[in-house]
């Protein structure tokens, strides 16, 4: 599925680059933005080395079984093939706050954690499992609650009624997501293992 | 009253890291009697191989995203919506942003900048169009970062979900908005 968004999208871009002259810019983007993924991904190290040995921290004194069991009734239902005492409900549920509470930062590298640990039960390596789906679905949905510091800058003394707007919005986005998750991992195209998925 | 809540919150979040980056090690070596220094460089270290992991995922999708912007093919999405929005009452101004923003964080904060520069941070438009930057994520960016640290090639439905998720926040966006402000 992948393959084909991702050369609908290069396609696309030098049809529309070629008809609105700015083929240039195209291939300048193109290797301007193969180093920025690099720079990107550099600089994700520091930040990431920081809350991974937090998290660390948190796992070893036991923290983290301690949220996994709280939101457990939870979870069960969002992810019913991960066994809810495995240390990946705990990431998952820290990245979320992380989200909720409009911390960027924080919530990658907690979510790349829970993803490690989802792996570890994925039978399939370069496949998704459903958890992982769903995980992501709600990730890309944007869980969060409180703006971030950049849209409070931005908008000022109208913070407080984004704030408001953007708590139902989310809530609507966010249970499409879970619902699209649900009603997409039942669809036969999706079924796991497909040796036919491109 | 509802401008103190949403202070509260936003002081309180100021506290969020400090209380967590003194919280945890708090507790664990307090608490537990982990080894708190020697955990956390075990722990640090996972950051640089799983950095280095997601390199070729993000060049392939930045690649991808970057040609897409720079080709204008979002100008000439924006000529053909525009009169289809228009029926269904979705402010053409804020159309750009809804575009961008599952495609690129920088991108589409730049152009919610451009729009509360241009129409003020009271104005409809502004509010649609951070409402729109709260409630959706940058769907590309994020599945290709989190699948690539695990090496997961085949994401089956998981780019559906999201972009669904992220229609309905914008059309969300625009609707409560329209609704809550207008």
């Amino acid at each position: 599925m992948l393959n084909y968004i991702w050369f609908a999208i290069i396609l696309l871009s030098v049809i529309a680059g070629t008809v609105t002259g700015k083929i240039d810019a195209v291939t300048e983007a193109a290797i301007a933005s193969a180093e920025t993924a690099v720079e990107l991904s550099i600089g994700l190290i520091g930040i990431m080395a920081l809350w991974l040995g937090i998290m660390k921290i948190a796992e070893e004194s036991g923290l983290v079984d301690l949220i996994a069991k709280v939101v457990k009734p939870i979870t069960l239902k969002l992810f019913p093939d991960v066994p809810p005492d495995h240390p990946a409900i705990g990431s998952i549920v820290l990245n979320m706050s992380a989200n909720i509470l409009g911390l960027g930062n924080a919530a990658t590298p907690l979510g790349l954690k829970a993803m490690q640990e989802l792996q570890e039960i994925n039978p399939n390596k370069d496949t998704a499992t459903d958890a992982m789906c769903m995980f992501l679905a709600i990730n890309t949905s944007s869980v969060q609650l409180l703006l971030p510091a950049t849209v409070v800058g931005l908008m000022g003394t109208s913070s407080s009624q984004v704030f408001l707007s953007t708590i139902l919005a989310t809530g609507l986005s966010t249970t499409t997501g879970i619902i699209a998750a649900k009603v997409l991992a039942k669809m036969k195209r999706f079924s796991l293992p497909s040796p036919a998925q491109e | 009253m509802l401008e103190s809540v949403a202070d509260i919150f936003n002081t309180g979040a100021k506290y969020v890291i400090p209380l967590l980056l003194c919280g945890i090690p708090f507790y664990g070596l307090v608490v537990k009697k982990v080894k708190v220094y020697e955990v956390f460089v075990d722990g640090a270290q996972e950051g640089f191989t799983i950095a280095v992991r997601i390199i070729p995922f993000l060049v392939a999708m930045l690649v991808a995203i970057g040609m897409f912007r720079a080709s204008g093919m979002l100008d000439l999405l924006l000529v053909t919506l525009a009169p289809v929005l228009q029926l269904i009452n979705f402010p053409p101004e804020n159309l750009l942003l809804a575009l961008m923003r599952p495609l690129s964080g920088s991108g589409s904060f730049g152009l919610l900048a451009d729009l509360v520069e241009q129409y003020g941070p009271d104005s409809l438009t502004a509010k649609i169009g951070a409402t729109m930057f709260g409630s959706t994520e940058t769907t590309f960016y994020v599945l290709a970062v989190y699948f690539g640290s695990v090496g997961v090639k085949k994401i089956r439905y998981a780019l559906f979900a999201g972009l669904m998720a992220d229609l309905v926040g914008i059309f969300s966006a625009v609707y409560i908005c329209q609704l809550l402000f207008a």
